[in-house]
């Protein structure tokens, strides 16, 4: 070890592998994963975001999965609550839908009205 | 009974590590508790083999290893009980526990029984304090114990 | 990259080790692996979590969830339902976890909600075989600061500013301690971590060095820079292998990176450390008999002075810590003297870590800000006593220590408000006792103890002490008389004023502070030839109650002396007392408790 740059530096590193343990207030994106859901393809879209998540580094966001939402012929489902905000629900996602989601809604704000509920209901 | 162990391997074993650390300052107790490792004790043979390694009086070997519990100049039993008896599995209940094992194996404390089966021993506090009261036998842990889970327990080591 | 949206954090400290979390851990492989979830679902070995009652213990991130007394059969639920399907299981989690079926994640919890993790702050959090996971925690962040940032003298500054004291039992002020062996004159000075933990029923040494041993590692680094060693040792309990094993890997990885070693940081500062692993006698707990068992001696202590600040180590100057002394050193060296001494009471700053045990229903680790009153760390932390049995004391201190009584359950914990009430912090152990617990016993039992451990250097310890042991016997045995009290009394300050070392000056607390607060016990063993709480064997007569015998036998078929008397569903039993040899088995024995000991 040879300078604080250099720790700094592998500080960085090793914290995107732990950060989940950390308490935080932020976004969160909740992917429905009872048996309907997995049985829909919710998996493929709760990894999706995952990577998109990481890969745009977006630290107070949170990907989780749930159970049952309950309205299973509209699986898979992903909820984002976002602190202040109403929760969206979107649905008939899929991973392609999920990543442009977080770049439109997580990252610009701006929800995408014809994949909620509200635009199929 | 300590002639099997006195194998010349095992000192071959202690010579090495002897040899390793010879010239760090403080080496006689690392030393002895390898030789405790690898012969189970340390008798006076195994003493006198230290004793020429590290290049310390015999007598001075002597005085060290009766002062701490870990080292024994006589083998140990196959199952080795440790009772703890620290605080936390005092107060709840480990004499009656340490009392019954006494009376199932037939051994005091620090004996070991005839057979070389077991070696009966109370233990300080080995920490899991949150099991009390706590017994071991070899690397196995028993805990939250009452006395009639004894019998139980030793019908696994006869 | 791999991503892990959820971690599963399986304690691997002593306690849940003993109840098995090992083979927890690979059967939650086992599962997410046939649910085809290894590379979504990370497993991380962790230390101490500090509530060892409700062990094994597992804890899912991101949610906290809290599963306590986790079974082999429970981890198929787990994986499948939560892992997988995202539902916690909420049978599972652990009682408190769950507040009128709201789920409360593991930081909300009473037990740990009124804690203030200093020392334990990675403890149950990182993976302590992984320097990566302690840097991203802001690992090795002080060692860099006091390096490149900081003067030794600011360095010591701090420490002396910050108001920490010893946490390994007298309390002695850190930076006091560092300053001395600073200015002591010497070509070669070493460091010495203490953690020859030896105080029964007091864990929590054990359990920082199991779950964050780098940051002892750290401190001690920090310790060298700062008084100017380059050498240092970490005398640790054999008792303790997982310990020693954790502590082997971090100061491995501590090298690998170029913490230990030559010319840390590139400031032309060498430090390196080598472990020496005690081997089983108490007082090697103490500062210089420590040393000498460092040295390769019978661990005796020496006479003081000199202090090992000045002439320590193979006559060097040396500074010693004990383990959780120095798990507070590198939080005061980031956050600032200021951050530390905001904690606490005026005397005794930033937290204290105690081993809590006996009768309390979560036994386990817990971290409070000094201040906290005992009542609030037994009943709020500590859950209360089970079994709806009563409060009787607290012992503290272990062998140098003493009881504290319902009376002072208010009183706000710190060193000096312990002393005065004639016990003493020690090193955290904290032993709840309840009724059923003798007080003549317990001092008999510390003594006991003592006599076991005295090392036989100075005679008022090995003597004495075995006086007082033999008095005590006499005592619990029926035969005392009421001048055998202030025997003992007069006896225990003889060894107080006279013993060489610490733990010959403090082995007669046990008994001072139970003849203070527990006399009357004492007086009824001597006078009633009785003991109150039914624990002295030689005093106790089992009795069978007439009204509550429903004449069926049982217990004089158990009887080993067969002197239980009666006809089976006529006439009720009685014990003959002369011939009874107070086993018990006739008391385990009978379905309707109608057998009494008094």
């Amino acid at each position: 070890m040879k300078s604080l740059e250099e720790l700094a530096k592998i500080r960085e590193e090793a914290i995107k592998k732990v950060d989940i343990r950390r308490e935080r207030e932020g976004t969160r994106i909740v992917v429905g994963m009872a048996t309907c859901g997995i049985a829909a393809g919710a998996r493929p879209v709760l990894m999706a975001l995952l990577e998109e998540v990481k890969v745009r580094n977006l630290k107070d966001v949170l990907v989780n999965q749930t159970g049952c939402i309950g309205v299973c012929r509209l699986e898979p489902i992903v909820e984002v609550y976002k602190p202040g905000e109403e929760k969206v629900t979107y649905v008939n996602m899929t991973p392609e839908k999920a990543k442009e989601m977080v770049a439109q809604h997580i990252v610009n704000g701006k929800v995408i009205d014809p994949y909620t509920i509200g635009a199929i209901e | 009974m300590s002639k099997h162990i006195l194998m010349k391997e095992n000192f071959e074993k202690l010579d090495q590590f002897i040899v390793m650390q010879k010239d760090k300052k403080g080496a006689l107790i690392p030393v002895l508790n390898e030789a405790q490792k690898i012969f189970g004790c340390v008798p006076i043979e195994v003493q006198k083999k230290i004793s020429e390694g590290l290049n310390i009086s015999l007598a001075e070997i002597y005085g060290v290893v009766t002062f701490y519990a870990q080292f024994s100049l006589v083998p140990k039993g196959e199952y080795t009980i440790g009772v703890c008896l620290g605080t936390a599995c005092y107060v709840k209940g480990s004499q009656k526990i340490l009392d019954r094992i006494k009376k199932e194996i037939n051994v005091e404390v620090g004996k070991t029984s005839p057979d070389g089966k077991y070696t009966l021993e109370a233990t300080r506090c080995i920490g899991a304090c949150g099991l009390a009261p706590v017994i071991t036998i070899n690397e196995d842990v028993y805990g939250r114990l009452v006395e009639g889970d004894v019998p139980e327990i030793l019908k696994k080591y006869e | 990259m791999e991503i892990f949206r959820s971690h599963v954090l399986i304690c691997g400290g002593t306690g849940c080790t003993s109840s098995g979390s090992q083979t927890l851990i690979e059967t939650f492989h086992k599962e997410l692996e046939k649910n085809d979830l290894t590379n979504e679902v990370k497993v991380v070995k962790t230390g101490c979590f500090g509530l060892c009652e409700a062990g094994p213990i597992v804890i899912v991130y991101p949610e906290g969830a809290f599963y306590s007394h986790v079974k082999i059969e429970d981890v198929k639920r787990i994986t499948e339902e939560h892992l997988l399907k995202g539902r916690i299981v909420k049978e599972l989690l652990f009682k408190e976890a769950i507040e009128e079926d709201k789920i409360r994640s593991i930081n909300e919890v009473d037990f740990y909600k009124k804690q203030k993790r200093v020392a334990l702050k990675n403890c149950g959090v990182i993976n302590p075989e992984e320097i990566k996971e302690y840097i991203a925690f802001d690992g090795y962040k002080a060692l860099g600061k006091a390096l490149t940032e900081m003067t030794r003298e600011e360095v010591i500054d701090e420490v002396k500013k910050s108001g920490l004291r010893g946490r390994g039992g007298g309390g002695f002020p850190t930076g006091l301690k560092w300053e001395f062996t600073y200015k002591a004159k010497g070509d070669q000075k070493y460091v010495v971590c203490n953690a020859d933990e030896g105080d029964p029923g007091a864990f929590m040494d054990r359990s920082v060095l199991e779950g964050d041993p780098h940051a002892v590692i750290e401190a001690m680094v920090i310790a060298g820079y700062a008084i100017g060693a380059n050498q240092g040792y970490i005398y640790v309990r054999a008792e303790y292998p997982i310990a020693v094993h954790r502590l082997e890997i971090a100061i491995n990885q501590a090298r690998e990176y170029g913490l230990l070693g030559k010319n840390i940081f590139d400031k032309g500062f060498d430090f390196d450390l080598e472990i020496r692993l005690g081997a089983g006698a108490f007082v090697c707990g103490e500062e210089t008999a420590l040393l000498n068992s460092i040295e390769g001696k019978r661990g005796m202590p020496r006479p003081r002075p000199p202090f090992p600040a000045n002439k320590g180590l193979w006559g060097k100057p040396t500074m010693l810590n004990n383990v959780e002394t120095y798990a507070n050193i590198t939080k005061i060296i980031l956050n600032g003297s200021d951050w530390f001494a905001g904690m606490g009471t005026e005397k005794s700053k930033g937290t204290k870590v105690f081993a809590l045990g006996g009768k309390i229903n979560n036994t386990g680790l817990v971290e409070i800000p000094m201040g906290t009153t005992l009542r609030e760390v037994i009943y709020e932390i500590g859950g209360g006593i089970p079994n709806g049995r009563a409060f009787k004391a607290v012992q503290t201190g272990g062998p140098s220590g003493g009881c504290i009584t319902a009376d002072h359950l208010d009183t706000p914990i710190d060193y000096d408000n312990l002393i005065a009430l004639g016990s003493m912090m020690g090193s955290g152990g904290m032993i709840v006792m309840d009724e059923d617990n003798c007080m003549v016993d317990i001092a008999r039992f510390f003594l006991d103890f003592t006599v076991d451990e005295s090392c036989g250097k100075c005679p008022p310890c090995r003597i004495g002490t075995k006086r007082m042991l033999e008095i005590l016997n006499k005592i619990t045995s029926g035969n005392g008389e009421m001048k055998d009290l202030d025997r003992l009394e007069k006896l225990a300050k003889n060894i107080k004023a006279s013993a060489l070392c610490g733990l010959g000056q403090t082995a007669p607390n046990p008994v001072l502070s139970t003849l203070r607060y527990f006399r009357h016990e004492y007086e009824a063993h001597v006078t009633e030839k009785r003991c109150p709480a039914g624990v002295c064997k030689e005093l106790l007569a089992y009795t069978i109650d007439s009204e509550l015998c429903k004449k069926c036998g049982i217990c004089a078929g158990k009887c080993p002396t067969s002197c239980i008397d009666g006809v089976k569903g006529k006439e009720v039993y009685k014990i003959d007392t002369e011939k009874c040899i107070k086993c018990g088995a006739c008391m385990e024995a009978c379905p309707f408790n109608a057998i009494d000991k008094k």
